[in-house]
């Protein structure tokens, strides 16, 4: 295969990779739309594997490496839970990440391109300086996203002092030593400086991600996502070529906008929940004390109850939160919607865009769960479709429910969107106990008159509910 | 038609006189037997009377008042109410008259002077009554004067609590006169198909029957021309029959307003067939101060299968069927038309009970200081639009509430539905001209910078790379949100071309001068690359593909 026929292979496959994320607009084309993205990755890799940049010397060592990592990746592909899917994602990012860097690496070593001027020399080298820097700070970050995704490392925001003169300091000094690099007269010169740089790099992605709380980890992983498509775009760079330079540059785009997204239905600034550390900011604390605190009883409510309450509505909305995937519970959710539906009641559900650890996390759950996705109904969609519901059912959710979001100004979370739960005739929540959400935020919505409360692990409440559906 | 009352929040509670007044002695109310004929309500229960006496009043019942809705009068002694043995002396002691029909001439000759009457009054259709009453110098408040869309006062709506059993009842007698079930069954003697039933008209009479329908069981369809209580209709139960043609029938204050000549045409087009296929047709439809339309024709009576019925509730105001006799159940074409207008008397007890529950809480409205004595207070919207004459003084009509009428409607469902969204996010408000501006100079620095230095080979990757962020951007933004979590997965495959870049560092044809290149290093760097991003690629999309198939309808 020639060099211009691999271009064209090339231009194929980015075709094939637009196609494949502008099917994802709806979940009939969704499927069709991963079956590009195969196809075009088959082509890219095979005009690249015949093409005139590798030699035949190199096909065993290439099957081998591909048919590793291959099985790797189906097996984990097949075993994973659903529930588990921003842990999946994270590592996968991570990986990224790391190949990056070695292809950094590698490239910098590689004596053998010759550049006609020092320009190109110094562009190519300050490509694989910042590609290897992109690639390292995805590679730490995922890594400890992935650890607070799995409860590995704890949730809660790690707060440095002065942390923000740590990452200024750390940001000059990379700045300092790209200098060196691309003033370094031989190889070993400025490999110490891209050392220096790399592990500096993979600090900051620790310290990045530390700081974040759990709440904001739907951000992280779009960010972490975005990253890892920036490597992929500063690789092409790096080796002058365009299909990596593409297929980064969506990769990227889209996980910036997908943080950005997740940012809005949070009410935050991009640059604030990057910087970490909810609800520590000065005077929040202070403002929570007054006529905001909400004080009085709370209602609870018994499983037979709640069946009871639910056999006799019309309209039911189930919300549901990071709890439901905790608990596992999306199965037992389905079978009661299912129950209820058979029975004539217009059940519904309702998804906060940050529901969940990751984006569209709730979705994924609930398709497992076999849930038709024409009733799961995005928060714009249905929120003004409280009013006339007649049971609104929470499941581990807290923070995205909060009317103090819209009633109290000086509430951390004030002007976040939330789903307006209370304005149903009578809205349940289903939680362990009354600890407040990851924001750390007292939630009225406990306390108002049409208000029960469900204690108890989700799974095992909503398995009670169902056994008082059935009977 | 009717219909309950829009919750309009209320405009405050209006101050209470405070003048302190001498202790005077409570005011007697007094409940006459209703002499109209047919009439079995009575407008106080003694459940009521014992809470009229906690308010401090005085009662009287004139003797077999409460007889026809099975209220005797030991049961009103019990209650702490004086029996007044004929209706003269009632009528002559009574400070304040609870009544239900307007009263016969006789009756308001027998009001005392000065005294307040409190009832159906019906002021636009009986103007001499009104003359009668106000020349005795009466206090009049007629219960169907009150202005239905103060949310304050639909604790006091006795029209709506009327409807709702007249409703009720209609479908009773409609019941009574059909020869089937309402409801399908398959019994060993074969299977029976549900009732069909049409309801025109669904305010509060018409719901209460859709509810009623439903609940026994029949198949039920209804039709207004207001499109808002189309989800009221399903809510009980019903399904909402549209009439074909695009028009706004909200007349204000709950009511329908008369329709235009197109409409009517497409609406009896529906009527026609809607009577084919029913078994069953009740029809609610009035409209304020003019006679009933006419929605069933004689030519539909005759499409309909014979033993069908319609109860006609209009009937007092002429019918919405051309062929119904008001006050009688008669049988044309196979048809019985039901046409009685004594629906609510039927359920005598019933409606005497939610009536003068409706009467008690005017009467707290009347007398906040529960000292047995009333306050007309002209300064409370809802007693002022009750007041038709005060002290002898006709003051009806009211002038018009100071609430927004109907609060005017941001155009019915239809309007919002018919707008796609486009997912509603970003792009879709566009930026304001400074921030667009101050993007537009950091841009033009940027790329004035990059042309300075950057050498050509290295602009056409950057073209490339801009164009594509853009692409990225456009097709994104596309994406819907429930499918998220696979965009993250499909893009993290993807972001595995990065392969392409290990692959050509792991053996690249040799060019001569390869003496010094680390072959070894550069090797192992780029089969571990290849390795990481293999599980990726085949990881990435497989588990895509895996919760992508979950995703169904």
């Amino acid at each position: 295969m020639n060099a211009s026929l691999a271009t064209v292979s090339y231009i194929g496959s980015t075709i094939l990779f637009i196609l494949s994320l502008g099917g994802l607009s709806n979940p009939e084309t969704a499927r069709r739309g991963n079956v590009f993205g195969m196809i075009g990755m088959a082509i890219a890799v095979l005009a690249t594997v015949l093409g005139p940049r590798v030699t035949p010397a190199g096909l065993p060592l290439i099957i081998g490496a591909l048919v590793i990592g291959g099985s790797v990746g189906l097996l984990a592909a097949k075993k994973v839970q659903m529930t588990q899917m921003p842990e999946l994602v994270a590592l996968m990012h991570s990986l990224v990440g790391l190949a990056a860097c070695l292809v950094g690496f590698a490239s910098y070593i590689d004596t053998t391109t010759v550049f006609p001027t020092l320009a190109e020399k110094s562009i190519h080298e300050m490509e694989i300086y910042i590609g290897i820097l992109i690639g390292a700070v995805t590679f730490s970050g995922s890594i400890i996203a992935f650890g607070k995704l799995s409860g590995k490392i704890g949730g809660k925001p790690l707060l440095l002092p002065a942390r923000h003169w740590i990452n200024l300091i750390g940001l000059l000094v990379v700045l300092w030593f790209g200098r060196a690099f691309l003033h370094a007269e031989t190889v070993q010169d400025g490999m110490i400086a891209l050392v220096v740089m790399t592990v500096i790099a993979l600090l900051f992605g620790v310290h990045m991600v530390m700081a974040i709380g759990g709440a904001d980890m739907p951000v992280v992983v779009s960010m972490l996502n975005s990253y890892s498509g920036w490597a992929a775009a500063a690789t092409g760079f790096m080796l002058s070529n365009d299909l990596l330079i593409v297929v980064g540059a969506l990769v990227g785009s889209s996980g910036a906008i997908l943080s950005y997204i997740m940012c809005r239905a949070m009410n935050r600034n991009f640059l604030s929940v990057i910087a970490g550390g909810f609800g520590t900011g000065g005077g929040a604390p202070a403002a929570r004390g007054d006529a905001a605190q909400p004080a009085g009883e709370v209602s609870p409510i018994s499983a037979a109850e709640t069946a009871e309450l639910l056999r006799e509505s019309r309209s039911v909305i189930i919300v549901p939160g990071y709890g439901m995937a905790v608990a596992q519970a999306q199965h037992t959710v389905f079978e009661i919607t299912k129950l209820l539906r058979e029975k004539g009641v217009n059940v519904r559900f309702g998804i906060h865009p940050v529901a969940g650890r990751m984006p569209g996390h709730m979705n994924v759950l609930l398709a497992e769960a076999k849930v038709p996705y024409d009733i799961v109904l995005e928060m714009d969609e249905i929120n003004e479709d409280f009013p006339d519901t007649d049971v609104a059912m929470v499941i581990g959710a807290n923070d995205i429910v909060n009317p103090a979001a819209q009633e109290d100004p000086a509430s951390p979370i004030a002007g976040m969107p939330v789903l307006e739960v209370w304005k149903a005739k009578t809205s349940i929540v289903m939680k362990r106990s009354m600890a407040s959400g990851y924001a750390g935020v007292d939630n009225p919505l406990f306390y108002k008159d049409n208000n029960r409360m469900l204690f108890g692990d989700a799974k095992k409440m909503l398995d009670e509910v169902l056994a008082a559906l059935k009977a | 038609m009717q219909t309950a009352a829009p919750a309009v929040p209320s405009a405050g509670e209006s101050t209470v006189a405070l003048a302190p007044e001498p202790a005077r002695a409570p005011q007697l109310i007094g409940v006459p037997r209703e002499t109209f004929p047919g009439e079995k309500r009575v407008a106080t229960v003694p459940d009521v009377v014992a809470k009229l006496v906690k308010l401090g009043f005085a009662v009287a019942v004139e003797s077999g008042a409460g007889d026809a809705s099975n209220f005797a009068d030991d049961t009103y002694r019990a209650a702490g109410a004086e029996v007044v043995p004929d209706a003269a002396q009632l009528w002559s002691r009574a400070d304040i008259v609870f009544k239900v029909r307007p009263p016969a001439p006789e009756e308001v000759r027998m009001l005392r002077e000065g005294a307040t009457l409190i009832g159906f009054v019906w002021p636009a259709q009986n103007p001499e009554l009104m003359q009668q009453l106000a020349a005795r110098r009466a206090t009049v408040l007629a219960i169907d004067s009150l202005p239905r869309q103060l949310s304050r006062a639909q604790k006091m709506d006795a029209l709506t609590s009327m409807a709702g059993i007249s409703g009720y009842r209609a479908v009773i007698e409609a019941a009574n006169a059909f020869g089937r079930f309402f409801n399908g069954q398959v019994t060993a003697a074969g299977k029976i198909p549900p009732a069909r039933v049409f309801i025109a008209g669904a305010g509060v009479a018409g719901l209460a029957a859709i509810g009623t329908a439903a609940n026994l069981g029949a198949i039920v369809r209804a039709n207004d021309t207001r499109a808002e209580v189309a989800d009221q209709v399903v809510s009980l139960g019903g399904e909402f029959v549209k009439v074909d043609y695009e028009e706004e029938g909200s007349g204000g204050g709950g009511y329908a307003k008369v329709m235009s000549e197109g409409f009517q045409q497409a609406q009896r087009a529906m009527y026609a067939r809607e009577a084919r296929d029913a078994d069953i047709i009740i029809t609610t439809a009035l409209i304020p101060g003019k006679p009933a339309p006419k929605l069933i024709t004689a030519e539909m009576v005759r499409s309909m299968k014979p033993g069908s019925v319609i109860v006609d509730m209009a009937a007092e105001q002429g019918g919405n069927c051309e062929l119904t006799e008001p006050g009688q159940a008669v049988v044309k074409h196979g048809v019985t038309i039901v046409g009685y207008t004594d629906l609510v008397s039927r359920l005598a007890k019933q409606s005497s009970t939610l009536y003068s529950t409706n009467l008690l809480r005017l009467a707290e409205e009347l007398c906040k200081a529960k000292d047995g004595r009333i306050d007309v207070n002209m300064d409370d919207d809802a007693i002022r639009g009750l007041t038709v004459i005060k002290e002898g003084n006709i003051t009806w009509p009211p002038p018009p509430p100071k609430i927004p009428a109907a609060a005017p409607k941001a155009k019915p469902s239809a309007a919002p539905v018919a707008a796609p969204k486009g997912h509603g996010h970003g792009a879709s408000e566009p930026m304001s001209a400074k921030s667009l501006a101050i993007v537009f100079g950091v841009g033009a620095l940027l790329f004035l910078l990059v042309g300075l230095y950057a050498p050509l080979t290295f602009l056409s990757h950057f073209t490339v790379f801009v164009l594509a962020c853009f692409v990225g951007y456009m097709v994104i933004w596309n994406v819907t949100p429930s499918l998220h979590t696979p965009l993250m997965s499909v893009t993290n495959a993807i972001s595995s071309i990065i392969a392409i870049g290990a692959l050509i560092q792991v053996s690249p044809p040799m060019t001569g001068t390869a003496a010094d290149r680390p072959t070894h290093i550069i090797l192992a760097l780029a089969v571990l690359a290849l390795a990481l991003t293999a599980v990726n690629m085949f990881g990435g999309f497989a588990v895509t593909r895996r919760m992508l198939a979950m995703f169904r309808k």
